[in-house]
């Protein structure tokens, strides 16, 4: 079982660095939409580091919807799907292997450069490692919920749109908890509620979304 | 009508008659015209089953459609 | 496609070629009673139910704000339900119920929004404020839409059924979660500066009123879905004969009557 894992695991990330490009342009996107903001809302420091959190976090969360439809979308073209749904294999393991495939290329990038766009957004330095905490606990599960989303679109005419509008609604929490614990650390109540429930929030979307998302995969092939 | 001194005053809902007929409007004209779309679904739907039938042939209806089910003539 | 539940005789009634002909005649009953019990509720609304002190004439919207935020919750769970039967019982009909709730779930999201909206014009002085229940409301409204685009998209009924139902799933697990954390941003962000909750100590008659009108549009409810899931089931079952005789004899119902639905 544990190689199945890691095989699917492997294959995904080596895919995932033949075609880095698009890990690049989601990269891209990223800072780009940060960028944006002083030019929408004004340079102001004061103004920028008050809404630093949610831009940061927000900004992660379309970068992640934006690459979303690739995570099953080769694999479905080449068949590959099928054969993973065919094999004896437990599908919630590959799926999980997959998703953790996809979070490492797009999702880590992400966490990685997001200090350095926090600087850029003046926000303080105190705030960055709990930014990082709660992206790095955040981002899976944008990815595992996305999965399911991704995975119920597979194939469809404009689905796309259709993914955002699926999962956009249930990225809500995890953007207020995500962005709500920088800026509780910053107001100085301290960030450990949000990460625990973070926490908290990803360990059920471990248990519960590569079910859904194997299931998803099930009824879109038939 | 202890509660209004005139019909006009019920109109005018203590001037809130925006506020209040604007949703009580709002909710069932969206009343109305989900039972609109509904009957108009029903009557689209029934026709071009109908045309349906016939352009697939009867003879799927013709073979086991009497007598069969005898459950269908309750329907009003 | 012929008949494959017919076997299962505990689900006999859950077969669409019964089910059909009980929902067309349970439908306009359940219409009369929406009809009788909005205007009791409509008339406990506004001729017995006294002048609210702190908000005068204008509370009188909550007559249909309240009942219409209950019933879209509720709808959702049922959806949410029949979805789950769907996909552990393999019924085609509950697949087509959850369908068929949706837009009437979704028209009540936003009739709750609508009158929200402007019940809080002139009692907060904005038509939005992003109270938490408010925003869950709003959320809500979002995953309706994403169910009836997802269902619509997909041309193949039977993957479309089981989409639809994953989704609604998925949906009512996180719907208490989306709740929680729009209450906890809530009071974070907004303090107590905006407080719906405080409810105002309100008269029996008024929450009379609000009571009728919750059963007003839950008779509503059943009947405008009973309606809207018939089509559906011919559509579904085209292929059998007892549609072939239905569709025939509502064919020359139509005729002499004049293309009378």
């Amino acid at each position: 079982m544990l190689s199945t894992f890691l095989a699917v695991l492997r294959r995904d990330l080596l895919l995932a660095w033949r075609g880095r490009a698009d890990v690049l342009v989601t990269l891209a996107f990223f800072i780009i939409v940060v960028c944006l903001f002083p030019f929408g809302v004004g340079a102001e420091p004061n103004q920028l580091r008050a809404i630093a959190p949610g831009v940061l976090w927000v900004a992660a969360l379309l970068a992640c919807l934006l690459s979303l439809h690739r995570l099953f979308a080769q694999d479905y073209i080449d068949g590959t799907l099928e054969q993973l749904l065919l094999s004896s294999e437990p599908a919630a393991l590959w799926v999980m292997a997959k998703v953790l495939a996809f979070w490492l290329s797009t999702g880590l990038p992400v966490v990685a450069v997001a200090p350095a766009m926090g600087l850029l957004l003046d926000l303080e330095q105190g705030g960055l490692p709990v930014l990082i905490l709660s992206l790095l606990l955040g981002t899976p599960i944008l990815a595992l919920l996305g999965a399911v989303g991704a995975a119920l679109t597979l194939g469809l005419r404009g689905g796309g749109m259709l993914l955002a509008l699926l999962v956009l609604p249930l990225f809500v929490p995890v953007l207020i908890f995500g962005a709500g614990a920088v800026e509780a650390e910053l107001s100085g109540s301290g960030a450990a509620a949000h990460l625990l429930l973070l926490g908290g929030g990803l360990a059920g979307a471990l248990a519960l979304a590569p079910v859904a998302c194997a299931a998803a995969l099930r009824i879109s092939t038939d | 009508m202890q509660q209004w001194e005139s019909w006009s005053a019920f109109w005018d809902m203590g001037g809130a008659a925006f506020f209040v007929w604007g949703s009580y409007g709002l909710t069932f004209a969206l009343i109305a015209l989900e039972l609109v779309l509904v009957f108009q679904r029903r009557k689209d739907t029934t026709r071009r089953l109908l045309r349906w039938r016939r352009a697939v042939g009867k003879d799927a209806g013709k073979r086991n459609g009497e007598g069969t089910m005898p459950a269908m003539e309750s329907e009003t | 496609m012929t008949n494959p539940e017919r076997g299962r005789s505990l689900l006999r009634f859950a077969a669409p070629q019964n089910f059909y002909p009980l929902a067309g005649r349970l439908a306009p009953w359940f219409a009369a009673i929406a009809v009788l019990l909005t205007a009791i509720g409509l008339w406990i609304g506004f001729f017995v139910a006294p002048t609210d002190a702190t908000q005068g004439q204008v509370y009188r919207v909550i007559f249909i704000h309240v009942p219409a935020a209950w019933m879209s919750m509720f709808i959702y769970l049922v959806m949410a339900f029949w979805s789950a039967v769907g996909l552990i019982m393999n019924t085609r009909l509950s697949f087509v119920m959850s369908q068929a709730l949706a837009p009437t779930g979704a028209m009540f999201c936003f009739v709750a929004l609508w009158t929200g909206a402007l019940w809080g014009k002139p009692t907060w002085g904005a038509y939005w404020v992003w109270d938490a229940r408010l925003t869950s409301q709003l959320l809500l409204l979002f995953l309706y839409f994403g169910f009836i685009a997802l269902t619509r998209a997909i041309e193949d009924p039977r993957r479309a059924d089981r989409a639809g139902a994953i989704i609604a799933l998925v949906g009512a697990v996180n719907v208490p979660i989306i709740y929680f954390s729009v209450q906890w941003w809530n009071t974070l962000h907004q303090g107590a500066s905006v407080s719906l909750t405080k409810a105002p100590s309100m008269a029996t008659t008024m929450l009379a009123g609000m009571l009728v009108m919750a059963f007003a549009s839950w008779a509503y409810t059943l009947a405008v879905v009973l309606w809207r899931v018939r089509p559906m089931i011919l559509e579904r079952e085209r292929h059998t004969e007892w549609v072939g005789t239905e569709l025939e004899r509502a064919g020359k119902l139509s005729q002499t009557a004049g293309g009378r639905a």
